[in-house]
């Protein structure tokens, strides 16, 4: 689960790591009252999940409450990548004198969080790692052992700080951040810019966060983040139902059981000249329960204009499956074409039930690759 | 031979009182896996359908002989388990439980890593050697045995694939699914070691996903170390970035873990990639064939 700005800031304050004085506002009035509360200058902060702010317009220094206001209307409403602005984050302004970069991945390939640490802030981290990795610290650190002071000093004199009063507050830094990223169970917290004030003070001036949904339920705090009216409204709705279900942009539903088969069956249907208008899981087994659940998932999408469900039957054999399929296609009402793809144990018994009963809406086809060219040229 | 599990595995199931451990636990011995205990704490006395029931693993491995574990006890006590089977000193761990915190499974593989338990998992369907052992969830019946390992992060994607491969006539070695999660116990690279080792296994079929780059890893391991043909398929050519496709560690982040960029890796190294899972057995059976 990724965090907005403003989220991951709270978090951050939470563990002691500096950052600006702001307010959350929704409207253009908030927008004024916050500033009013705050004054000072204010940068109005558009609140989205993705990168590129500055340059789409989605961030403004603000003079005062009125310049503030008018900001916020500027900014509330724009698109940025697709991620319309709802919220805004007001602010009190810095005076930059510096912008460093500090992070923590959760480094799947080594198998251990990862510290990297520049002096060269503000900017695209992989840039600097392109164009001057010298002046890019990397240092890995030992899950068990945890955090220990010389991992700052490694970083800090790594990267060439000889500020001492800088050295002492970005070691506190650091430390905090890493504590941070352990307790909250973190994938990725990034500071981009942190950056030292013309007096000399070191602060997060932006948040990076990403929190790993498996340990959600010992977070119920950062749980309540979400905002299921920022998620695709047809997510959100699988999410209600227990379904596991991406939105995709084309016009074949895929149903799959397992991960891979599931994703290995968005990928056919593309091979077969079509356009997925989904992922959707079913898990492991197929009961009748789950089938239901996932084809009002996906047949809410008014894209859809068939449906490929692809099945392989391992201990939940192909003939329960396809007693399933039919129980569900009985329990709602659906107009548009069903191709199923059945292998696996008692696949033939299964297929059989299905031409059997034979809904009129429904084809059965034996192998993935021609399930997948009939749903796509059903589709059409 | 085989790799991981076979007729020496002596197991004990951790979590065989629950309804997913019972089921499963008692489908592998029906299979003929030697499952010779349970561990569920307050339960020891016990017993499922003859199955003798330990309180703990220590004594699963003293009085019952437990040499390999199988967990399906639920994410937020599976650490702990797993520490406990590590600690008693069982040499092969098997975790099936998905969602265990990520971060608990770095400290969970830092800590057992270097004491030579071969972890498989979590998040996996388990490890079946045709003929020998079943351990985990895996649909035995679809595979027939032979000379071809299988290693994947993906459950039935395996199944599809090993079915393949049996109504082509041919079988399966060992068929390890290593699991979908960021932080697995064995990784590919374990895998095609132990493989390469394995006189029964002549060729090798890697199924892997979008996501991390164990299968770069894997082709550059591949193309350094191993003498026996690989061929693999990966999942997930369509997805969309920064969104999780049902796995935990199944996600593209930024521009690393596609599955384009996998495949070209894995074609560098001289590994056949094929299309769909069907094109892939067919190319390990006319290898097998020739």
């Amino acid at each position: 689960m990724d965090l907005l700005e403003y989220q991951g800031k709270q978090l951050f304050k939470q563990f002691g790591i500096p950052v600006s004085e702001g307010r959350l506002a929704t409207t253009p009035e908030e927008a004024r009252a916050a500033a009013e509360e705050l004054g000072t200058q204010v940068v109005v902060k558009a609140q989205v999940l993705t990168g590129g702010r500055g340059k789409a317009g989605g961030v403004k220094l603000a003079e005062d409450p009125a310049d503030a206001e008018q900001k916020a209307r500027d900014i509330i409403g724009l698109d940025i990548r697709g991620h319309v602005v709802e919220k805004v984050w007001i602010e009190q302004a810095s005076d930059i004198a510096k912008e460093y970069y500090l992070s923590i991945t959760f480094d799947r390939g080594a198998k251990q969080p990862l510290f990297m640490f520049t002096t060269q802030g503000g900017i695209e981290i992989e840039d600097v790692a392109a164009n001057d990795p010298d002046a890019l610290v990397r240092l890995h650190v030992d899950a068990l052992e945890g955090y220990q002071p010389w991992i700052a000093r490694r970083l800090v004199y790594g990267a060439g700080v000889e500020d001492l009063n800088e050295q002492k507050q970005l070691a506190d830094i650091i430390e905090k951040l890493y504590r941070c990223f352990v307790e909250c169970d973190a994938m990725l917290t990034e500071i981009n810019p942190l950056i030292v004030t013309l007096d000399g003070v070191v602060k997060a001036l932006d948040s990076k966060f990403t929190v790993d949904d498996s340990a959600l339920y010992r977070h119920p705090d950062i749980a309540d983040f979400r905002d299921p009216g920022a998620a695709d409204p047809f997510e959100a709705f699988a999410r209600e139902k227990g379904v596991t279900y991406v939105k995709l942009d084309g016009s074949v539903g895929i149903l799959g059981n397992g991960a891979g088969l599931s994703m290995s069956t968005v990928d056919v249907v593309v091979v077969a000249g079509g356009k997925p208008a989904n992922f959707c899981d079913l898990g492991g087994g197929g009961s009748a329960e789950g089938v239901v659940d996932a084809l009002e998932v996906i047949t809410r999408d008014p894209q859809v204009k068939s449906v490929f469900f692809n099945i392989f039957g391992g201990i939940t054999r192909c003939d329960e499956v396809a007693r399933g399929i039919l129980e569900a296609l009985d329990r709602m009402k659906i107009d548009i074409p069903i191709v199923v793809r059945l292998d696996g144990t008692n696949a033939e018994e299964g297929r059989k039930i299905l031409a059997d009963a034979a809904p009129p809406n429904l084809h059965v086809s034996p192998t993935m690759l021609d399930a997948a060219k009939q749903a796509v040229e059903l589709a059409a | 031979m085989a790799i991981i599990v076979d007729n020496d595995t002596r197991l004990v199931v951790q979590g065989l009182t629950g309804s997913e451990g019972r089921f499963h636990g008692l489908r592998n011995r029906a299979y003929g896996t030697n499952l010779v205990a349970g561990v569920t704490p307050g339960k020891g006395g016990q017993d499922v359908e003859g199955v003798p029931v330990f309180d703990t693993v220590a004594e699963a491995v003293s009085e019952a002989g437990a040499n390999t574990s199988l967990i399906f006890v639920p994410a937020r006590f599976a650490p702990d388990a797993i520490y406990e089977a590590v600690d008693a000193g069982i040499g092969t761990v098997i975790c099936i439980t998905e969602h265990i915190p990520a971060h608990e499974m770095l400290r969970v593989y830092t800590y057992s890593r270097p004491k030579g338990v071969t972890l498989i998992g979590p998040n996996c369907p388990g490890v079946l050697s045709p003929g020998k052992a079943n351990v985990g969830i895996i649909p035995a019946e679809v595979f027939a045995a032979g000379s071809i390992g299988l290693v994947s992060r993906s459950g039935t994607l395996t199944y599809q694939i090993g079915y393949e491969v049996a109504q082509r006539g041919l079988g399966n070695s060992t068929i390890v699914g290593i699991g979908g999660d960021p932080v697995v116990g064995s990784s590919f690279i374990d895998v095609l070691e132990k493989f390469e080792a394995d006189p029964e296994t002549k060729y090798v079929v890697l199924v892997g996903e979008i996501g991390g780059d164990e299968e770069e890893k894997a082709a550059r391991y591949v193309a350094e170390h191993m003498s026996k043909p690989v061929f693999s398929y990966i999942a997930g050519f369509s997805a969309p970035p920064g969104k999780t496709m049902g796995h935990a560690g199944a996600i593209i982040s930024g521009s690393s873990g596609t599955a384009a960029a996998k495949k070209d890796a894995l074609e560098a190294a001289g590994i056949k990639v094929g299309t769909t899972p069907t094109e892939v057995a067919e190319l390990v059976v006319a290898a097998a064939q020739n």
